[in-house]
């Protein structure tokens, strides 16, 4: 690709404190993020995937300086962002915005679209009071709003109408990095399409750079460049879109890919699934070792005491996992 | 697949109209819907939210909340109609002959009760089971959805339990009286993908066991694709497309339909091609538009479409795939 890394997270972790029983008596730490590193380049669209709890959207959180994170850095244009304060942040915060998932709570029901999407143009000093109204009609129209809805208020819309203001408020500030949490899941699937697309539309137009959290793997083979896998506040894998669809090295996402679903009924019928048994284990105590192995197919005994290393296992494919370590020393290549 | 199919209706609901009462007097919220499940067979309800598909079902049970009311149609289980039935005896087909599940067990178990007492309570009331013999019959039924160490589950609380767990209690209570229809109302969207294959794996089971039918209401065509024999495609209150689910997938009928699947992102696409997406969004209840409640969004929309209610009726070529638009049928039948 040769694109340059426009942001690079080098052994972030993220623990939160929280107290236990019915009296808060009992302290305890959620692993929330552990040790993870990895590079964003500059212009893509990097998907991380996962399920519940996996640590994908604290992770987009965490990179943007919402959460502080508790060890590990951040460099944005090689500036370690985790160490600065509110006010250090602010000319940070402008490039690097958030689409939430419901963008029903993320709209304030008392403010005008046309104030909602002008609400950062302002604090941001970007345009004149002058200027501000045709900005607005230009956001809106960016994201396919006619002008008249600047003066509507966000119960007045659709989900899917609800979400363009939000993404034409991310964009008010000119940013270079998006983060969208989830942000088409809670759209139906007809207006989902429309979203991708639009996302899709304005990457081009503007050179914006995404990190998608999403857990419709569909969506995610569609619109990334790249995807990693987490699991319980680690990176299991991250890679190439057609190498992590096409040549899965981890276990977790090979069990993955073969739970999705595809609309097809005779491939759905004749398929067999690799069904992972059990639950995600609980962030509060995660297993020793690498953190899949108890409901790994393939564990062995090494998986269960010792943290499997993130290692470039092949070129531009990371990986977490001892039996893909193992198989490609011993046989010196890799068989499915 | 194993499933026996006998063509013997078990499920037949026929012109159900549905409405809400608004300030500005009633609206329609389910516009005049047939549906039907054979004994044996799995039919997948599909559409959007606000489509109605959850409604529809809830009626049958006579379940619909205050304002909310069917006002005309039928439905008749086993041959007995739903609507007319005493109180006494439909409580007998609630969670009897037909069990539920629904999308949030959370919310549909109660919290400071045991699971094993959830589970017994169907028993003992609809199966005149002594608490004993519940009990024990409550232990077969979690090891039958696949908990472990189902026996000692029995003392435990809801939210000692986990997600895809609960949803599996829930499973094993619509289970617990051997129901011949099992109604499941998106019971898989609040769980992700892989306890989610774990349930419809689950589910598939023990139909072929059991021998039940099943609804299985949702907004997620691949989800379904594997599970159905047949599809019914619900858009704004009314079934737009009702086809063997081979049919559906392969040469949908309705504009709806197809845009639906067309907009899901497939394997072989290429990377950030453009979706094809239906434009607009659908009407809210009490706005339906006259004539056909697509036709706003359509991109086939002609004169007619405006004026009148299409007709939900068989194509053709196969009558068992029946098509709900004016211009698919003439399409089809020039051909």
């Amino acid at each position: 690709m040769g694109a340059q890394p426009l942001m690079r997270i080098e052994n972030l972790v993220k623990h939160f404190h929280v107290r236990l029983g019915a009296f808060g008596e009992r302290a305890a730490t959620v692993h929330a993020l552990d040790d993870i590193s990895f590079e964003i380049l500059e212009g893509e669209t990097l998907s991380l995937v996962g399920e519940s709890g996996c640590g994908k959207s604290t992770t987009g959180f965490t990179l943007l300086n919402l959460h502080k994170a508790t060890e590990g850095k951040v460099l944005y244009q090689g500036k370690n962002i985790v160490e600065l304060d509110e006010k250090a942040m602010r000319p940070y915060r402008r490039q690097l915005q958030i689409v939430f998932q419901a963008p029903y709570s993320t709209l304030n029901p008392r403010m005008t679209i046309g104030e909602a999407v002008g609400e950062p143009i302002l604090f941001h000093k970007l345009s004149t009071k002058a200027e501000l109204k045709d900005r607005i009609s230009t956001l809106l129209a960016d994201v396919g709003l006619p002008p008249r809805f600047a003066s509507r208020y966000p119960h007045e819309l659709s989900g899917g109408q609800r979400q363009r203001v939000a993404i034409a408020r991310a964009l008010a500030c000119q940013p270079k990095f998006i983060v969208c949490d989830e942000a088409i899941s809670a759209l139906d699937v007809s207006v989902q399409a429309q979203i991708i697309n639009l996302l899709l539309d304005l990457q081009q137009k503007y050179g914006l750079t995404y990190l998608f959290i999403a857990h419709d793997l569909a969506v995610v083979r569609h619109i990334s460049d790249r995807v990693g896998v987490m699991y319980l506040g680690r990176l299991a894998e991250l890679t190439s879109r057609e190498e992590l669809f096409d040549n899965p090295l981890h276990p977790y996402t090979k069990a993955l890919l073969s739970a999705v679903p595809e609309a097809d009924p005779s491939h759905e019928r004749s398929r067999r699934r690799q069904v992972l048994q059990g639950d995600v284990p609980s962030p509060l105590s995660p297993p020793s070792g690498c953190r899949f192995h108890t409901r790994c197919p393939i564990a062995m005994d090494i998986c269960g005491k010792v943290v499997p290393e993130w290692r470039e296992a092949l070129p531009g494919h990371h990986v977490a996992c001892h039996a893909v370590t193992e198989g490609l020393s011993g046989k010196g290549g890799l068989s499915g | 697949m194993t499933t026996i199919k006998t063509g013997e209706r078990l499920l037949d609901v026929k012109g159900l109209t549905i409405e809400i009462e608004t300030r500005n007097g009633p609206a329609t919220i389910v516009d005049n819907i047939n549906l039907h499940v054979d004994k044996g067979e799995t039919l997948g309800v599909v559409g959007e939210s606000g489509c109605g598909k959850s409604l529809t079902m809830l009626s049958l049970m006579r379940l619909l909340p205050n304002k909310i009311r069917v006002t005309k149609g039928s439905a008749h289980f086993a041959g007995r109609d739903l609507q007319t039935m005493s109180n006494s005896d439909l409580r007998k087909v609630r969670g009897g002959d037909v069990g539920f599940v629904f999308q949030d067990p959370m919310t549909s178990l109660n919290p400071v009760m045991r699971i094993g007492q959830q589970l017994a309570e169907p028993l003992i009331y609809h199966r005149n089971m002594n608490k004993a013999q519940a009990r024990k019959r409550a232990g077969e039924l979690l090891k039958l959805v696949g908990i472990p160490g189902a026996e000692d589950r029995l003392d435990a609380y809801p939210h000692e339990l986990s997600g895809g767990m609960r949803q599996r209690v829930m499973i094993a209570i619509g289970l617990a009286c051997n129901p011949q229809l099992l109604i499941a109302d998106e019971p898989t969207t609040a769980l992700d993908v892989t306890i989610q294959a774990q349930i419809v794996d689950l589910v598939k089971e023990l139909r072929d066991k059991l021998g039940m039918s099943v609804v299985w209401i949702t907004h997620d065509l691949a989800l379904i694709a594997g599970l159905v024999d047949r599809v019914a495609v619900l858009y704004a209150g009314t079934v737009v497309e009702d086809a063997p689910v081979d049919d559906l997938f392969a040469r949908p009928a309705h504009p709806y339909t197809q845009g639906l699947l067309a907009s899901i992102p497939k394997l072989s696409d290429e990377r950030a091609s453009r979706l094809s997406s239906i434009g607009g969004t659908p009407p809210e209840p009490g706005r339906r538009p006259r004539g056909c409640p697509f036709a706003p969004r359509c991109p086939l929309v002609e004169a007619i479409c405006h004026e009148k209610v299409p007709a939900l009726e068989g194509l053709p070529h196969s009558g068992a795939h029946r098509v709900a638009c004016f211009v698919a049928h003439r399409k089809l039948e020039a051909a």
